[in-house]
């Protein structure tokens, strides 16, 4: 009997030595110190690389303060623990086969319309995009306005020669040329 | 030492109030013992500054921990190199450093001035004075860089990590310097206003200096996008962060300035829009300070808040309003001395280079002012990020490019519709070849087409100018073309230099372009493992881990992770990545791990690689793998634009301004309302 449980006991250590072995064949060794490399982080999985979460994350901000996107944010400041949080966010909504546009409404319904990265085209917010270009297209009216009326009294108030200069339209179109490239 | 430099701070408060009042008492009254009084006073307030500034750095060198800001930036295991950075590391020390840095400008404001500008100098003393002043106000009565604790700590807590970087170590001096150096062509403004000599003279002073402005704070900016890229660890350089808009805005407006300057030299026009634009420039560099500084928006950038804030608010105000009243009641000694002749000119262009600049400035104003605009209007908090910037400005600044190549196509005062197809013919061709190439090569992003063929466009305006003045030059004195287009550039610097700047343009539009073509991907790997990533050029990336490493490096932990990098099966490097702790003397850790990049860069394409972490305390290791093209072509274009920039810094060679009224024609003429 004694003899039995230790062949058994043999066999089970031999076992648990080679799939010590296999373990550590198969799976990475542990670091020195794995508190230097900062916070552990899960593996990568096929949905962490899907360019369809990527480009919605690319809309959504991260709330720690970072003023970064949750994608960027989450695949750069290892140490931020709200864009991990903020990612499984998405991907739970996406598994429940919600589109992107309702995912991001889900956001904003939660965490109000700071969480896009850009204020949707909507009430006041119409103003922030459409300003600056109606502003730009105003001026230039006005500047095109006032050339306009520039040139209108450099016209008025023009140069009248003497006499006609001695001269054919060819060699005044050169003279033009020259005086045009002398005046840089 | 603190005491010396708590001593020369109010030394040099007091001497910058005597030099603002005498200088514009002396100027007003025209009393030559007051004017040579505020000369004095701007060299007494930079020596007393100095001081203040050597007292600060040897606390810091000391480790003179019972400093409140040598505690809070630096360690006594901090390398060398970033104990002297440390001076402008945080809020309190930078203002110090601000002060001082305008202090020197303002003595050489005094020393290099040429004769003839001398009328202004008393007014420029004044006015650089009172900016000084409030600035050492400030640091008296808010962020007093010499304040004790009570208590002395072992050790400081170290600068963060992300400023221990030699692009830290540079960017904000360069970037101080041209924010600072705005203030002189700003005091030469006021100078002339306050003086009412409102002829182009004031312009060949001030033109100088905001290209030295211009020109540091474009250094500035692009060594903060290096900065950016290679210790940030997000794969990008601009995020249209509120405080870099603020560093973005007074150079917009002065490059506005830069063109526009040339009409009001060539032609005596502009008056009125120059002297806006100098003052706009040197508010908006206020108005970045107090972003900055008062923690009103917030940025990553910005220093902590504080209640520095008010200060600026304050003075911004009130030099705004002081400002645009001198202005308005100069505005009818700014009568242009020549009438535009036509749409089709060279001024028109620059013109319309102008609203696009300017415009372009208030949507990037517009953007960062609006989640505070938004909040105040419908009381809901918006954020206004990369994708509204982006979706704003890029087509300004495709228009702004394009301006940029029509411009010195197109005569002074008239162009001719011969003149025109002479000078149009070959750039265009070029930019639709480029296009067309693009296109058949199955490029379909717009911006991208747009931007690369009208860059080529642009950089066929170029070589076409560059050719035709060396062609002139080898036809008249027989030079070979080589030579010839040396001493043009050495004949005319400011007009082929400004063109090589156009140059440096074009190429960082091309590479901005490039980012549409990004690619990038997340892996988990072990020893041995390898990830593939295809890059835009169709090249397979395949990039295997090699292992993790754990040392210790002066005063931080790291853990390195190695990647062969192979492209098409070819091993062609091998790249490092790392996490860093740092510690202080003791071995404490004193800041959240901090990661740093392993780049490799090329012409075509940066893969640019972050180890993320460990998995479970592994050698398992998660990666971010990107790929971004032409981001090499960024810093390339960035030594063109500033080689070209000093190009037309550089005494000497550049056509001298005309005094008095321009001619109007090349022969005798009677004006119809003489006849």
């Amino acid at each position: 009997m004694t003899e039995q449980m230790g062949r058994r006991g043999f066999f089970a250590i031999a076992a648990a030595a080679v799939g010590a072995v296999i373990q550590d064949t198969v799976s990475s060794s542990r670091v020195y110190d794995p508190a230097r490399a900062g916070r552990a982080l899960p593996p990568i999985t096929a949905a962490d690389n899907d360019p369809g979460i990527r480009v919605l994350e690319k809309q959504l901000k991260c709330s720690c303060g970072c003023g970064l996107d949750i994608y960027t944010c989450r695949t750069t400041d290892f140490s931020c623990t709200y864009s991990p949080g903020l990612h499984k966010e998405v991907l739970a909504l996406a598994g429940q086969g919600k589109t992107a546009q309702e995912i991001i409404d889900a956001f904003v319904a939660q965490y109000g319309q700071q969480v896009l990265m850009a204020p949707p085209k909507r009430g006041f917010n119409l103003a922030g995009y459409f300003v600056p270009s109606i502003a730009i297209v105003i001026a230039a009216a006005f500047l095109i306005r006032t050339l306009r009326r520039w040139t209108r009294s450099a016209e008025v108030t023009a140069p009248v020669l003497d006499a006609p200069p001695d001269a054919s339209p060819a060699e005044l179109e050169q003279l033009r040329r020259e005086l045009d490239r002398l005046q840089g | 030492m603190t005491l010396l430099g708590q001593l020369s701070l109010w030394l040099a408060l007091l001497v910058g109030l005597w030099g603002a009042i005498t200088g514009f008492a002396g100027g007003l009254q025209g009393r030559a013992d007051l004017q040579q009084s505020a000369r004095h006073a701007t060299f007494a307030m930079l020596a007393a500054l100095l001081v203040a500034c050597v007292s600060l750095e040897v606390a810091i060198f000391r480790h003179d921990f019972n400093l409140e800001y040598v505690a809070a930036y630096t360690s006594r295991n901090l390398p060398t190199f970033y104990l002297w950075s440390a001076l402008y590391a945080g809020q309190k020390g930078s203002l110090l450093f601000w002060a001082t840095v305008l202090s020197l400008f303002a003595a050489l404001a005094q020393v290099l001035t040429a004769r003839r500008h001398r009328a202004y100098l008393p007014y420029v003393a004044g006015v650089t004075c009172l900016v000084a002043a409030f600035f050492v106000s400030v640091l008296l009565f808010a962020a007093n860089p010499f304040e004790r604790m009570a208590f002395t700590p072992v050790d400081g807590r170290g600068m963060n990590p992300q400023l221990q970087n030699p692009g830290m170590v540079f960017h904000p001096p360069m970037l101080y310097l041209g924010y600072i150096s705005i203030t002189i062509p700003f005091a030469f403004a006021i100078a002339a206003l306050l003086s009412k000599k409102l002829d182009s003279d004031w312009l060949v002073a001030v033109r100088k200096w905001t290209l030295v402005s211009w020109l540091f704070l474009g250094i500035g900016l692009l060594i903060g996008m290096w900065w950016a890229y290679v210790e940030l660890g997000w794969g990008g350089y601009w995020a249209w962060d509120p405080v870099e808009n603020a560093a973005l805005l007074p150079w917009l407006v002065m490059t506005a300035f830069l063109h526009s300057v040339m009409v009001q030299e060539k032609r005596g026009m502009l008056k009125k829009w120059n002297l806006a634009l100098i003052i706009g420039a040197w508010l908006l560099s206020i108005f970045g300070t107090f972003i900055t500084r008062s923690g009103v928006i917030a940025s990553v950038h910005s220093f902590t808040q504080s209640s520095v804030g008010y200060f600026f608010l304050v003075f911004l105000v009130v030099m705004a309003v002081a400002s645009w009243v001198l202005y308005a009641t100069r505005l009818p000694l700014l009568t242009a001395e020549a009438k535009l002749e036509s749409m089709v000119s060279r001024e028109a262009s620059f013109l319309f280079n102008n609203l696009l600049l300017i415009g372009i400035a208030f949507s990037v104003l517009w953007g960062t002012l609006f989640p505070i605009l938004s909040e105040a209007v419908q009381g809901t908090k918006v954020t206004v990020g990369p994708p509204f910037f982006n979706q704003v400005n890029i087509p300004l600044g495709l228009g702004l490019l394009a301006l940029t190549g029509i411009g010195p196509l197109i005569a002074w005062r008239r162009a001719s519709v011969p003149n025109l197809r002479r000078q149009f013919a070959v750039p265009v061709t070029a930019g639709v070849f480029v296009l067309l190439i693009l296109l058949v090569a199955g490029m379909r992003d717009v911006g991208a087409l747009m931007a690369i063929g009208l860059g080529g466009f642009v950089t066929a305006t170029v070589a076409q100018e560059f050719g035709r003045g060396a062609r002139a030059r080898h036809r008249q004195y027989g030079e070979p073309v080589a030579l010839a287009a040396v001493r043009l550039i050495g004949r005319n610097r400011r007009r082929y230099g400004g063109y090589i700047v156009h140059l440096g343009i074009v190429l960082l539009f091309i590479a901005f372009a490039g980012m549409a073509f990004k690619t990038e991907t997340q892996a988990t790997l072990r020893p041995g493992e390898s990830a593939t990533l295809k890059s835009p050029y169709g090249h397979v990336y395949t990039l295997t881990h090699l292992g993790i490493s754990q040392y210790n490096a002066l005063n931080r932990q790291v853990t390195a992770a190695l990647v062969d990098v192979r492209r098409d099966g070819k091993l062609i490097g091998r790249l490092k990545t790392e996490k860093r702790q740092h510690v202080d003397a003791l071995g404490n850790p004193t800041f959240e791990p901090s990661t740093e990049v392993g780049i490799r860069s090329g012409l075509r394409e940066d893969l640019y690689v972050v180890l993320g972490g460990l998995v479970n305390g592994t050698e398992q290791a998660v990666y971010r793998f990107t790929i971004n093209p032409l981001v090499w072509w960024v810093w390339f274009g960035g030594y063109v634009l500033v080689f070209g920039g000093l190009i037309v810094l550089w005494p000497g060679g550049g056509q001298q301004a005309v005094k008095g009224p321009r001619p109007q024609a090349g022969y005798a003429v009677k004006l119809e309302a003489e006849r």
